[in-house]
């Protein structure tokens, strides 16, 4: 089990609190397939993701990303059991949904840089790195079920 | 894995601002390095590695010094950083997983100071010529 000092669960709750998790998630996701366009693999029913401006504009990509980042905002409330949070979350995206775990990773990453564009100077080294590590967690804990 | 025509001028023209805070977006990242990857300070035993130091900021500036080189020859970066590639493998050789995270490291650091400039287009090139780079300095290895 990771464990977070004070001072981390601090400069992720702190940060999370100001997060607008429809706007952020949609962001995310959408840099996830601009920047990794072999993402894209697991949405061939979003329609049109045949450019920047087609990808962060998709509505189903807004709504998916959405979804995505409020399931990590669990993360961020039960940070001392992340394994129990995304156990079921885990088996499903191995047995159902067949994703590299290498994307969760890919994942935590973009949303960290996306992070950085709205936090600017907040977002610093200490911060960055606490949430790093949330990120790190989250990936590892939804790749524990996988068979 | 190549730049674009694009993805080249989105570097080049953002290059420009960046290269005013050259040293402290350097000195940034690699805090950013050191913060959240402790295992990469192992490389730098010899360093006085906390916040704001003179180590931190020389190292820091020589970094993005030598991004900026294959910047200014973008169209043949290899060119460019032969003699640094051939000093990661055969002096430094730090391993190869570290330029991910300093490439990483390194885009938190633009997105933080130039948010407004790095849109998910500017993210793409910028990953990409990190990527590069990284090849390029590991591609002697063996």
């Amino acid at each position: 089990m990771v464990h977070f000092t004070a001072e981390e669960k601090a400069a992720v709750v702190n940060l999370w609190a100001r997060v607008n998790v429809e706007l952020v998630g949609g962001e995310v996701l959408g840099r996830l397939l601009v920047v990794y366009p072999w993402t894209q693999r697991f949405f061939d029913n979003f329609g049109n993701l045949s450019s920047e401006s087609a990808i962060m504009g998709n509505p189903k990509v807004k709504a998916h990303g959405k979804k995505v980042l409020t399931s990590f905002g669990n993360a961020v409330k039960h940070m001392d059991d992340l394994r129990d949070i995304f156990a079921e979350l885990s088996e499903l995206h191995c047995d159902k949904m067949h994703v590299d775990p290498e994307n969760f990773r890919l994942l935590g990453n973009v949303i960290l840089i996306v992070l950085a564009t709205h936090f600017s100077k907040e977002f610093t080294p200490q911060v960055q790195a606490a949430w790093q590590k949330l990120t790190t967690a989250v990936a590892n804990a939804l790749a524990h079920k996988y068979h | 894995m190549s730049l674009t025509k694009a993805e080249r001028n989105i570097i080049l023209s953002m290059w420009g601002k960046i290269s005013t805070q050259a040293d402290a977006i350097g000195t940034q990242a690699l805090e950013r390095l050191f913060a959240s990857y402790p295992q990469t300070k192992t490389y730098f035993p010899h360093f006085d590695l906390h916040p704001g130091s003179a180590h931190l900021r020389t190292h820091g500036a020589k970094v993005v010094a030598a991004l900026g080189d294959a910047i200014k020859s973008i169209d043949n970066i290899s060119g460019a950083l032969a003699k640094l590639s051939e000093l990661h493998a055969y002096v430094l050789r730090v391993d190869p997983v570290n330029f991910k995270l300093l490439s990483h490291c390194l885009l938190v650091t633009v997105a933080s100071h130039f948010p407004a400039d790095f849109t998910a287009d500017a993210h793409t090139a910028w990953d990409k010529f990190l990527s590069i780079v990284s090849c390029i300095l590991t591609e002697k290895y063996r």
